[in-house]
């Protein structure tokens, strides 16, 4: 019954979402008492999938093997965490989430959105139900998580072991969050295209729902790259997988769009753009969701692999990015152009940030496409992270040069001399950093050097706006800004530590033999049988010495889960203040000899707490923004 | 902004999805290209691997004929299968030869005395150490070898009936 219902729930979703088109397409025309019924119906679309969403995640934890869905994915011998979290672990359960943030992203514009323009704001709505639509179609006819099994079996095949973690939990939400978050972006930009109602209002009605959006990305990424670290084993922190990818350009899309946003708020400049981002932000979403959920490209994240739902997905691809572009063609040219800036502004650093965020976007679109192109050319070459690390890394250190600049510069237009006064102590610290880290570490490539000289040039910059003033009486978006941007120095920083200094050892080691791994003496102190409540393992007790320090015990195991039987690697982590010891427990080699993996790999942390900085830094930023809309505003960051 | 300029998203996109579209109604390539094509065969001596024929050395491969080296052992299903296509190719004038892998010498007798014997030559590869250093990782493989050595085409599993002509072609052309 309970899987009926939450069918039953879809179906109800699926027509109001219709309802919620119709009435706001007959009300953008002209005046209507359908206006009216639009807002209450897309809270109540929501509540609609919520409840689906809901019971499936019931049956989940229930372990009812007659849904096929659970049969396929569940185990009852799970923790019940793995259980709960199963429900997004597979392709129709994660859909229907996607669809239900879809429904609640849309009820929180229906509930909360003020300040647009009522007819924008019906055009809106009614762009988010377009979108809707086409995604409970997706649901209903081609992945319906609620279909059947009969006769159910007596056990469920279980879980894919290496999702079998805490992340499991926390990061495909947040990442859906920010994903799908990004449609309202999309809807806002369709609902101005249509009412033609372009300008700062629209601009400051939008940004905190881009912010939102944007700081769940982050913490998706960040979080997901840290899981991807410790999980797989690999010692590596980020691969170009495709999915990877398919989570940083929208990323960098949004990321551009803030920026912009900011423009056409303070300065009613860059309209068309800041449209074109906004449609380009939740298209890379979508075409993200399709590249994971095709099989067109192989990735550590593939689903289950069917055509039908390729073909499906691609239709809407080009229904929904395709009419968009059509409309913005067709729409913009109507749309007044701004007001002008200099070449020296605050306006032309945002427009250079956005150019290299789009070059860095263009550069991963096409790696990630190339195996595409490169087979219709009829060559099979694969392109990995050389490629990556050179074509995103050197846009990517001018970027981190104008991010250094831009904050220092004024609106409308600027005087260079001035400019080179306000950079001249970062460009100073830049040097010396340089110079520093060329005596007197050891030799690393140009790309890191330079990585580590601007990150430190960008960290002295990014708190400069702070320079002289009452911090009290910052606003709280500025503290964000300036927290945001340290954040990129201190992620740099971790990129270029760990890319130039990790130290790594693959050894064959017996019971009682120490390695030497960076400033750590580890002992290989003994193996022993453990048992989880779905697993066996085999577990390595290291002892880990700094100097004459006490032991530090680290416990790496080679576990075995039982449904599905697979063999993963636990890492065993220990983290200091300049870095982490990483191991990974191998296989038997010979005679009693088994393989230790050990990095020693300095100031990784600096990533992912680079990662947390910029995401509190945008919490900081939105908190000012929306506390901002109850009063009269003053211009500008 | 510029007429022609505000539909240049839109073109853009197209032409991804004119990718995307390729990339989904293509049929799965399977054809592994290996990195041994236009490669010298590995240097390798294997002792006799059935008695009545000679072993096989990587200097027999290099002296001036094309041959069609299978890889192969007693124990595989697909080799059975293959067998009649071997005997047809041999029959057509190809030197063909064995590499017999993991095998013993009296299962081999009873396998070349059931399915037929096209081998001019087999080598005992005991360890499967010259199929690895071929570039093969399963029975059968088969290699179009030139006179000069040098492995010109290699098929994954077995010859079919419609592989025959193309074999031949291939190892008429090698010469």
């Amino acid at each position: 019954m309970i899987a009926e219902a939450g069918l039953a729930a879809l179906w109800l979703g699926a027509a109001l979402c219709a309802l919620q088109l119709f009435a706001a397409a007959i009300a953008v025309r002209g005046e209507s008492e359908l206006a009216a019924i639009v807002r209450p119906v897309a809270v109540a679309q929501a509540a609609l999938t919520a409840t689906a969403f809901a019971l499936l995640i019931w049956l989940f934890v229930r372990v009812d093997l007659s849904v096929l869905l659970v049969a396929q994915n569940d185990y009852s011998l799970k923790p019940f965490l793995y259980r709960f979290a199963a429900t997004w672990g597979n392709h129709e359960g994660s859909m229907l989430m996607w669809v239900t943030i879809l429904g609640l992203a849309g009820a929180a514009v229906a509930m909360f959105e003020r300040k647009l323009e009522t007819r924008t704001l019906l055009a809106t709505l009614g762009g988010q139900a377009v979108i809707g639509l086409g995604f409970y179609a997706f649901l209903l006819f081609a992945s319906n998580p609620f279909a059947r099994l009969d006769p159910p079996p007596a056990e469920g095949q279980g879980l894919n072991p290496l999702l079998q973690d805490p992340g499991l939990a926390f990061h495909p939400p947040t990442l859906y969050l920010g994903y799908v978050g990004l449609s309202v972006a999309f809807s806002f930009a369709i609902g101005a295209l249509v009412t033609r109602d372009v300008g700062p209002a629209f601009a400051k009605a939008m940004r905190p729902w881009v912010l939102g959006a944007w700081i769940f990305l982050t913490i998706g990424i960040t979080a997901g790259s840290y899981w991807a670290y410790y999980e797989l084993g690999w010692g590596g922190w980020w691969f170009w997988d495709p999915v990877e990818n398919a989570s940083l350009m929208p990323w960098l899309a949004a990321t551009a769009l803030l920026h912009s946003a900011t423009v056409l708020a303070t300065r009613d400049g860059l309209r068309a753009w800041t449209l074109m981002l906004a449609v380009v932000a939740f298209s890379m979403s979508m075409i993200g969701t399709f590249l994971v959920r095709s099989g067109i490209l192989t990735s550590v994240h593939a689903f289950a692999v069917d055509p039908r739902r390729g073909t499906f997905l691609l239709v809407l691809l080009f229904l929904y990015i395709g009419g968009a572009l059509a409309l913005f063609g067709a729409r913009v040219g109507t749309v007044r152009e701004g007001s002008r800036f200099d070449l020296v502004s605050r306006e032309a650093g945002l427009v250079a940030n956005n150019l290299l965020l789009s070059v860095i976007l263009g550069v991963v679109l096409i790696g990630t496409l190339y195996p595409l192109i490169a087979e219709a050319l009829g060559v099979k070459i694969s392109i990995g992270p050389p490629y990556f690390n050179l074509a995103a890394g050197v846009p990517a250190l001018v970027l981190v040069t104008v991010m250094a600049a831009g904050p220092l510069l004024r609106w409308r237009r600027d005087d260079g001399r001035m400019l080179l006064r306000r950079v001249a102590p970062a460009a100073t610290v830049a040097l010396l950093a340089l110079i520093l880290v060329t005596l007197f570490a050891p030799p690393i490539g140009l790309l890191p050097l330079l990585g580590l000289a601007l990150a430190a040039g960008l960290a002295l910059a990014s708190i400069a706006p702070l320079w002289r003033r009452n911090l009290l009486r910052t606003p709280l978006f500025t503290w964000g800004m300036v927290l945001a941007h340290l954040g990129v120095a201190v992620s740099l920083a971790g990129v270029a530590c760990d890319s130039s200094f990790t130290v790594e050892k693959l050894v064959a080691a017996r019971i009682g033999e120490t390695v030497a791994i960076g400033p750590y003496q580890v002992r290989f102190a003994g193996l022993d049988p453990v048992f989880g409540e779905d697993w066996q393992a085999l577990q390595a007790t290291l002892e880990a010495r700094r100097g004459s320090g006490g032991a530090l015990i680290l416990n790496p195991q080679a576990r075995t889960f039982w449904a599905p039987p697979t063999e993963t690697s636990e890492t065993a982590i220990h983290t200091a203040l300049d870095g982490q010891l990483y191991t990974v427990l191998g296989k038997q080699a010979g005679e009693g000899r088994w393989q230790l993996r050990l990095w020693w790999k300095p100031f990784v942390t600096l990533i992912w707490a680079g990662g947390a900085l910029i995401a509190i830094g945008g919490a900081l930023a939105l908190v000012g923004r929306v506390r901002r809309r109850h009063r009269p505003a003053r211009e500008g960051w | 902004m510029k007429d022609r300029a505000k539909w240049a998203p839109l073109v853009l996109f197209i032409l991804l999805g004119a990718a995307l579209s390729y990339g989904l109604a293509k049929p799965e390539d399977r054809n592994i290209t290996s990195k041994m094509i236009g490669a010298s065969v590995p240097s390798f001596v294997l002792p006799p691997a059935a008695s009545g024929l000679p072993g096989l050395t990587s200097a027999e491969l290099a002296s001036g004929k094309p041959h069609l080296v299978n890889i192969f052992a007693s124990w595989c299903l697909p080799c059975i299968a293959e067998a009649p296509q071997l005997k047809a190719i041999a029959d057509a004038g190809v030197p063909v030869v064995g590499i017999a892998v993991r095998d013993r010498p009296e299962a081999l007798a009873r396998f070349l005395a059931r399915n037929g014997n096209p081998f001019k030559a087999i080598g005992a590869d005991d360890a499967s150490q010259v199929q690895m250093a071929f570039g093969s990782s399963g029975v059968p493989e088969s290699f179009v070898v030139d006179g000069k050595g040098m492995i010109r085409q290699q098929t994954i599993g077995p010859l079919n009936p419609q592989d025959v002509a193309g074999v031949i072609a291939a190892v008429k052309a090698a010469r």
